[in-house]
């Protein structure tokens, strides 16, 4: 019934792929439920989904990186048995990773061919994939030089060499996970562009993504993942963002946050040329001056690994300065000259870093544990030389229920909270604690949409409260709807600010990479 | 004169010395390439060495003698590939057992078979590796300055130091010329990127450990079969470890690795003919200064002069998908 329905409506003579029933456990979790899904030859089809939905479980039985427990997999009609990445090369399947899948100290060209190299001698297989890669390259528009070394290459030129090589194993779907998550703005148009052409030369393309411009602007069809389920498809231009997120989440989900204007008052982080190097000497921000009022949100937008981690780890007393200061109040409160994390929290610096596993907590640790990091040797949470763990029960029990912390249980271990809720967690122990200001980092990574709802709603009410706000992100979208000011990072330099009122993607994708603001809002003037 | 017939006379000896190192050095470098990290070279070694003398004795035949060395250096690789890429176990520590192991095991083997102390008897001319002459070595051996080169130094050593003068430019072509050594170099770095591509990582790791393997077998097998005249009890005294350095120090390549293991062979070769030399200036060298400093130069390089050497990604990490 579903299959002539499917037909009957698009006129396509068979789906290039298509699921049924595909279904998939890793012990207690269902990760994919009975899933069907079609997607029309010739087509972009999107696939969205909170973090977890069960949308790359999917595309690795597709890709044959699991076997699912149940269903059956079609390719152009014809019944696939997929049991290994070589099957589904085999069946026209190419995937582009989320993590590339490139060998960094070889050529353009040997990655190429890895696999499919043509005889056992490279010689004579190499000198025919150079011509069939600069055929490749004009006919898809994928400029690129074949005996760079892939190490040296941008991010956005090593995902066009994972396209290639998908293309030159013979790809007829080509399958994208989370393929914007590293690119400026600027670099994933170029790649929805490489998209279209692919589509125009009847490749079929399936896109993964959490973010719902991309879906809106890319794709033809969509799909949508919620906790393990196929709940929804849709022609894009028959939906919106805001059908498609409550899909996603299963209710009405506030796209734009509602915040009230910010009332700056007196400036509490005040950041001089401040430089800080890595641990391999490599000077990764340069001379950062800015300051931070209290009631407003300052964000810093960039690229990753640009020098907003440094930056944040160093305001935080994790990273010493090499040069520049900075004062708290008009206290100097530079790191590394004996002020340290644990200085800097008795201060009234909150800092909820970056990376949640590796810095924000030991998911080892049971979640009154972890909600205690950091602050273990306050008072209230000692009794004599031990630990009170009556209070400290009582203390996280508070957080989690303030928090909206789910399950509210103060002896689950911490990895056994999904991500959203390890964030709050982590948030609640930092905010609670009524800083002055407070140091955030990627706030909402890896963290699903109902819970980012409750995490920027939380951010903006520190604000409101009167306290400064350090946002670091690479997600714009994040960035644009909480911060009140925006300063963008490229190099390890503070190119330049940008207010929220005068922000949108495109000036600030032009000063990640590198683009003077002025001609950036003069370029955007023209535009 | 005199001079030179000294220097010809030391770097014939450092050919001999170095030849253990190179073939071990080359078993690294295929081992650790595919990213599977190779401590265990000593003991295979050591391995290789006994069973060489052994079975050379027993058959009267070295080559009998080498292959059964080969066999059991692949065993031993097969079961340090076992522990390191089906179980993932932690590659050190299965590397340094099988080194613990040999050592012992030699020894016991040997004293249960031949009651010697662990020695295994000594080989006759037959049942050894012999010197080969070059063709018209003998000729030319009168002529100034070519003749002892040719004679001295090429010609005159045994058929193992040319197969591990000839595996190193071999070993490189297959390295970079060859599928299998793309294939090879990529798992050591990016797994990930073989295993999308369709190709096992698990059985081109195991292929990698049985190339290195059939080296380190040869080097054994020189030691007792071709270098000296019968197995001694722990008599690969650390070269093993040397050839690691080498391999280290040539950043896991096989010219480089080539380089470093004639260097290291030629301070083994200078200390042996050091011995009571009395120096101008500096009087009698100390046997026991002349001896360390291989090992000293080693601690030496391995720890300032070699620059970067970035070893390959996935060195020591098993492969486990991802999900």
């Amino acid at each position: 019934m579903h299959q002539m329905h499917g037909t009957g409506e698009t006129g396509a003579v068979q789906p290039a792929i298509e699921l049924r029933g595909i279904d998939k456990r890793f012990g207690a979790v269902h990760a994919n439920k009975e899933i069907d899904l079609k997607v029309d030859k010739g087509t972009i089809h999107g696939i969205v989904g909170e973090n977890g939905a069960g949308k790359s479980t999917l595309m690795s039985i597709l890709y044959g990186f699991y076997q699912a427990d149940g269903g059956t997999i079609h390719v152009d009609g014809k019944l696939c048995d997929i049991k290994g990445s070589e099957d589904a090369i085999a069946a026209g399947i190419g995937m582009v990773h989320q993590h590339f899948m490139l060998v960094e100290t070889f050529s353009v060209l040997e990655n190429v061919i890895l696999g499919v190299e043509g005889g056992a001698v490279l010689r004579d297989g190499v000198d025919k994939a150079r011509v069939e890669l600069e055929r490749l390259e004009r006919e898809y528009s994928l400029d690129i030089d074949p005996d760079a070394i892939v190490g040296d290459l941008s991010v956005g030129l090593q995902q066009r060499v994972e396209i290639l090589k998908a293309l030159y194993r013979g790809a007829e779907i080509l399958i994208l996970d989370e393929p914007t998550g590293v690119l400026t703005p600027q670099e994933a148009d170029h790649l929805f562009r490489i998209l279209a052409t692919l589509k125009e030369q009847g490749k079929t393309v399936v896109l993964i993504t959490h973010k719902l411009r991309e879906i809106m602007a890319a794709t033809d069809n969509v799909s949508v993942m919620r906790q393990g389920a196929m709940v929804a498809d849709r022609k894009t231009a028959q939906t919106s963002p805001e059908e498609l997120s409550e899909l996603m989440v299963g209710r009405r989900v506030l796209l734009r946050l509602e915040k009230g204007e910010a009332n700056p008052a007196a400036t509490v982080l005040h950041v001089n040329n401040l430089c800080v190097d890595n641990a391999q000497g490599v000077r990764k921000v340069k001379n950062a001056s800015f300051t931070v009022r209290a009631g407003e949100i300052v964000g810093i937008a960039g690229v990753s690994g640009n020098g907003q981690s440094e930056l944040l780890e160093a305001l935080g007393g994790i990273r010493s300065a090499s040069e520049g200061s900075v004062l708290l109040n008009d206290q100097d409160v530079t790191p590394g000259k004996g002020v340290d994390a644990a200085e800097l929290r008795k201060r009234g610096v909150a800092h909820v870093p970056e990376d949640r596993h590796r810095m924000a907590m030991v998911t080892g640790f049971t979640a009154k544990e972890a909600a205690i990091l950091g602050y273990e040797d306050d008072p209230a949470y000692n009794k004599g030389i031990l630990l009170d763990w009556n209070a400290i029960s009582k203390a996280t029990a508070n957080m989690m229920s303030e928090f909206d912390v789910r399950p509210d249980d103060p002896d689950l271990k911490a990895a056994n909270f999904s991500g959203g809720n390890q964030q709050k967690l982590v948030l609640a122990r930092e905010i609670m604690r009524d800083p002055e200001l407070l140091l955030v980092g990627q706030p909402t990574r890896g963290v699903d949409i109902g819970a980012i709802e409750f995490i920027h709603k939380r951010i903006v009410a520190m604000r409101d409260a009167g306290k400064a706000v350090l946002l670091v992100s690479v997600e714009l979208d994040e960035i644009m709807s909480l911060a009140d000011r925006i300063l963008v990072m490229c190099d390890g330099v503070i190119i330049g600010e940008v207010s929220a009122a005068e922000a949108n993607e495109r000036i600030l994708g032009l000063m990640m990479a590198g683009v003077d603001p002025n001609q950036a809002k003069a370029a955007e003037g023209q535009a | 004169m005199e001079i030179f017939q000294i220097g010809v006379l030391l770097l014939d000896a450092t050919l001999r010395t170095s030849t253990p190192l190179i073939l071990a050095a080359l078993a690294g470098i295929f081992s650790e390439r595919s990213g599977t990290i190779n401590l265990a070279l000593e003991g295979m070694m050591l391995g290789g060495a006994f069973s060489a003398a052994t079975i050379a004795f027993y058959t009267g035949n070295p080559w009998i003698g080498l292959l059964a060395a080969i066999a059991t250096t692949i065993g031993l690789s097969l079961i340090h590939g076992f522990a390191c890429i089906t179980q993932r176990g932690n590659q050190v520590v299965s590397g340094m057992a099988i080194n613990i192991l040999m050592s012992g095991l030699t020894a016991l083997v040997g004293i249960a078979l031949f009651a010697q102390g662990g020695k295994t008897p000594a080989l006759d001319k037959a049942s050894r590796f012999q010197p080969i002459t070059l063709p018209g070595a003998e000729a030319v051996r009168d002529v100034p300055i070519l003749g002892p080169i040719y004679f001295e130094l090429l010609s005159g050593h045994n058929v193992l130091v040319y197969i591990a003068f000839f595996a190193v430019p071999a070993a490189w072509w297959v390295m970079y010329r060859t599928r299998f050594g793309l294939r090879l170099r990529a798992v050591g770095e990016n797994p990930g990127a073989v295993d999308t591509a369709g190709i096992s990582v698990v059985l081109m790791r195991y292929r990698a450990v049985v190339c290195s393997g059939v080296l380190v077998g040869m080097s054994g097998a020189y030691l007792s079969t071709a270098q000296g005249a019968s197995f001694l009890q722990d008599m690969t005294a650390g070269k093993g470890y040397i050839a690691l350095a080498a391999m280290v120090f040539g950043k896991w390549r096989p010219f480089p690795a080539l380089f470093a293991c004639l260097l290291f062979g030629f301070l083994d070769a200078a200390a042996t003919r050091l011995q009571g030399v009395i120096l101008p200036g500096i009087g009698e060298v100390p046997v026991q200064l002349v001896q360390a400093l291989p090992y000293v130069l080693t601690v030496i390089l391995l720890a300032g002069f070699i620059g970067r050497a970035t070893p390959p990604k996935a060195l020591g990490r098993a492969y486990v998908k991802e999900r």
